[in-house]
C-alpha cells in the first residue's frame, strides 16, 4: 500500500513534571488506513492523541498534516483541518438532548465549507447520523437528554459528533472499552464503513481481538516509548511486546 | 427502588401533560385550546409588566419600577451567561458603570441627546466590557468570576484617586428621562424583547452552540468551535443589556457617579436568580421583581432588613432550590398523583 502519507508525527515528546508521557514518538498515517495503537495503561496513548489534535502542545517535535506543520495550532482549527477525536471519558453536552448533541459540530466552520453552507436543516442531518450510527430512528432515543444515555449510547454519540464534521481523520480512543460484545459488533461495521468511504481512522484499544479484526498496522507504546510496529499477529509475537502486554512470564501463557 | 417498602408507602408519580412532545421546545398543537395553553404564561407575563406601571400608586412606585426593570435586565444577563454559556459573571456592576459613564461623558461633554448617547452607551459598551473580560475567556469557573468582580472595584478606586469623570462628586446634570411614563415605558418592552430575544437565542443553533460550551468546551474545541469567539458573542449580548441598563439609570437619575459600580449590582442578580429559577431566564427576571419591591418594603426597618433579606435567600436555597419559576413549570406542565407501591 502506497497512499500518500496523511498525517505524520515526527519525534513528538511532552513530559508532565517528571512523567515522560510521550518520548520521542513518531508515526505516519497513511490515507484510508485503520492504525492500531495499543499499549498498556499510562503508555502515553491518550496524550499521544492530545498532542495530534493540539490539546496539548509537545515539548519538541513536530506534526505535520498534509505536509503541513499543524504543531502548535489550536485544537478548534486543528479540528476545522478534519482531524477529530472522541475522548476516553466520554463528553457528551449533557444537558442537550442526543441529536442536539450534533448541532455543535454541525455548526462548525468546517462543516459550513465543505457543504458550501448548503447543509439544509442540521437537526434532520443530525438525526440521520444518529441513525446511521445505530440509534433507532423515531424511537425516543435521538430526542433523550444526553445525560439519561446509557454508556453504548454515549460511545457511539463520541463517535457521531466526529462523523458530523465530516472528517479526514477519525481518532478514537477507547470507543470499545465497557461496551459489551453485541455492542461492539454493531461499531465494527460501523468503522469498516467509515474506511470505505475514504476516512482515515486511527485507534486507540485496549480490546485486541476486535481491535485486529479491523487495523491494517499497529504500533505499540510501552512509556511513552515506540516499542514495536507492523501488521498485528507478526508485532504480537515480538519477546518485548508480550512482556509489555501480559508480564514477563510468557511461556505459562497458553492461548 | 431497592430497599424494602412497607405496604402503605406512596410515591409520587409525575406525568407529561399531553403536549409535551419527545424533547424540550417541542409541542404538538391540535387546538385553539392547546395554542392557549402555551400562550396564556406568555400573555399573562407580557401583559402583567405592560399593565404594572399603570397599577403603581405614586411617583416614588413608579420609579421603583424603573430600578426594578434594570435589575430584571441584569439578573437576565446573568442567568443567560451562567447558566447557558457556563460563565458565571459578577460584572453587573461593571456593565452598569461603563453604561452610565459613557452615557454621562456623551452627555455632559459632548452634549448627545439621551435619544443618542443610550444607544452608544449600550453598543459601545459592550465592545468596551467584551474587550476587558476577554483575557479570561480561556479561564473556566471561578476565574471568570473573581476577573468580572475586580474590575468594578478598580474602576471605581481609579476614578477617585486620579478624580476623572468628576471624581467622587460623579456628573450631575444630565438629561433625564422627559416624565415617569416615558421612563417606565422605555424599560419594560426593553426587559420584554431582551427576554424573548434570548429565549429564542438558546433554542437556535448558535444557542446550542453556547450550550455545548457550557457543558463541555473541550468537546466543543474538538467539535472545531472556537471557545473564545462565542464567549465574546455571549459576553458581548450580556454586557450590551447591563450597559443599556447602566446608561438609563444614569439618564433616570440625572447623574452618573461611582455608586454605578456597586457591587449591588453583581450580587443581586444572583440572588434574583436563585429565587426566580437559575436557567429559565424568566426566573430571574420574576425573581428581580420580587426583591426590589421587597427592599423597598423593608427600608422602614433600617439595617434589619438585610437580615430578613439574607433569610429569605437561605430559605430558597434551603427549601426550593430550584427556583419558584422551575416549580411553577412543572406544576404547570406535569400531572402530578399519588401511587401506591
Amino acid at each position: 500500500m502506497a497512499e500518500e502519507v496523511l498525517l505524520q508525527v515526527r519525534n513528538a515528546t511532552k513530559s508532565f513534571g517528571g512523567v515522560r508521557a510521550v518520548v520521542d514518538v513518531s508515526l505516519s498515517l497513511s490515507e484510508g488506513e485503520i492504525l492500531g495503537i495499543i499499549g498498556p495503561n499510562g503508555s502515553g496513548k491518550t496524550t499521544l492523541v492530545n498532542l495530534i489534535t493540539g490539546f496539548v502542545k509537545p515539548d519538541s517535535g513536530e506534526v505535520l498534516f498534509r505536509g503541513k506543520r499543524i504543531t502548535g495550532l489550536q485544537p478548534h482549527k486543528i479540528a476545522n483541518l478534519g482531524i477529530t477525536r472522541t475522548f476516553q471519558i466520554m463528553r457528551p453536552y449533557h444537558s442537550l438532548s442526543a441529536f442536539k448533541n450534533l448541532i455543535v459540530p454541525l455548526y462548525s466552520p468546517r462543516v459550513h465549507q465543505t457543504t458550501g453552507g448548503k447543509l439544509g436543516d442540521r437537526d434532520a442531518v443530525a438525526i440521520d447520523i444518529l441513525e446511521e450510527i445505530g440509534f433507532e430512528r423515531d424511537a425516543y432515543v435521538p430526542y433523550k437528554i444526553a445525560s439519561s444515555l446509557p454508556l453504548g449510547y454515549l460511545k457511539r454519540l463520541e463517535v457521531a459528533r466526529c462523523i458530523a464534521m465530516r472528517p479526514e481523520i477519525i481518532i478514537c480512543d477507547e470507543i470499545f472499552s465497557g461496551l459489551s460484545m453485541a455492542e461492539i459488533a454493531t461499531m465494527v461495521p460501523l468503522l469498516e464503513k467509515l474506511q470505505m468511504q475514504g476516512t482515515t481512522i486511527m485507534m486507540i484499544e485496549h480490546r485486541l481481538r476486535e481491535l485486529f479484526r479491523l487495523v491494517n498496522r499497529v504500533i505499540v507504546m510501552n512509556f511513552g516509548e515506540k516499542l514495536a510496529e507492523g501488521i498485528p499477529e507478526e508485532v504480537m509475537e515480538k519477546p518485548d511486546v508480550r512482556e509489555a502486554y501480559l508480564g514477563t512470564e510468557v511461556d505459562n501463557v497458553r492461548d | 427502588m431497592l430497599t424494602q417498602v412497607g405496604p402503605r408507602e406512596r410515591r409520587k408519580e409525575r406525568l407529561d401533560r399531553g403536549l409535551k412532545v419527545r424533547t424540550e421546545g417541542i409541542y404538538a398543537l391540535s387546538s385553539g385550546k392547546e395554542a392557549l395553553y402555551l400562550l396564556a404564561p406568555r400573555l399573562t407575563l407580557i401583559l402583567g409588566l405592560l399593565v404594572l406601571p399603570l397599577l403603581m400608586p405614586n411617583l416614588y412606585w413608579q420609579r421603583v419600577i424603573c430600578i426594578m426593570g434594570v435589575f430584571a435586565l441584569l439578573s437576565l444577563a446573568f442567568d443567560f451567561l451562567a447558566n447557558y454559556v457556563g460563565l458565571i459573571c459578577l460584572g453587573g456592576a461593571l456593565f452598569m458603570g461603563v453604561g452610565g459613564y459613557i452615557a454621562g461623558i456623551l452627555n455632559s461633554l459632548f452634549g448627545m441627546p439621551l435619544v443618542v448617547t443610550i444607544p452608544a452607551a449600550t453598543v459601545t459598551g459592550a465592545v468596551f466590557s467584551t474587550v476587558l473580560l476577554s483575557p479570561c475567556f480561556p479561564l473556566r469557573g471561578i476565574y471568570f468570576a473573581i476577573v468580572t468582580l475586580m474590575y468594578p472595584l478598580a474602576a471605581s478606586r481609579i476614578i477617585e484617586a486620579l478624580d476623572i469623570f468628576g471624581g467622587t462628586e460623579g456628573m450631575a446634570g444630565l438629561d433625564t428621562l422627559p416624565n415617569i411614563w416615558f421612563a417606565s415605558y422605555s424599560i419594560i418592552p426593553v426587559l420584554l424583547v431582551s427576554l424573548f430575544a434570548l429565549r429564542r437565542l438558546v433554542t437556535e443553533d448558535i444557542g446550542l452552540v453556547l450550550r455545548g460550551l457550557k457543558d463541555n468546551d473541550q468537546a466543543a474545541k474538538a467539535s472545531g468551535i472556537s471557545i473564545t469567539r462565542y464567549k465574546a458573542y455571549s459576553t458581548f449580548i450580556a454586557s450590551a443589556i447591563g450597559c443599556f441598563s447602566g446608561a438609563y439609570l444614569a439618564h433616570l437619575y440625572g447623574w452618573a457617579g461611582i455608586s454605578l459600580f456597586a457591587l449591588d449590582f453583581s450580587i443581586l442578580p444572583i440572588a434574583a436568580s436563585v429565587i426566580g429559577g437559575m436557567g429559565t431566564l424568566v426566573g430571574p427576571v420574576l425573581g428581580a421583581f420580587i426583591l426590589i419591591p421587597l427592599t423597598e418594603l423593608l427600608r422602614e426597618l433600617g439595617t434589619l432588613r438585610i437580615v430578613l433579606y439574607s433569610l429569605l435567600l437561605a430559605g430558597f436555597i434551603v427549601f426550593k432550590p430550584e427556583g419558584l419559576m422551575t416549580y411553577a413549570q412543572r406544576k404547570y406542565h406535569q400531572f402530578e398523583h399519588w401511587v401506591e407501591v
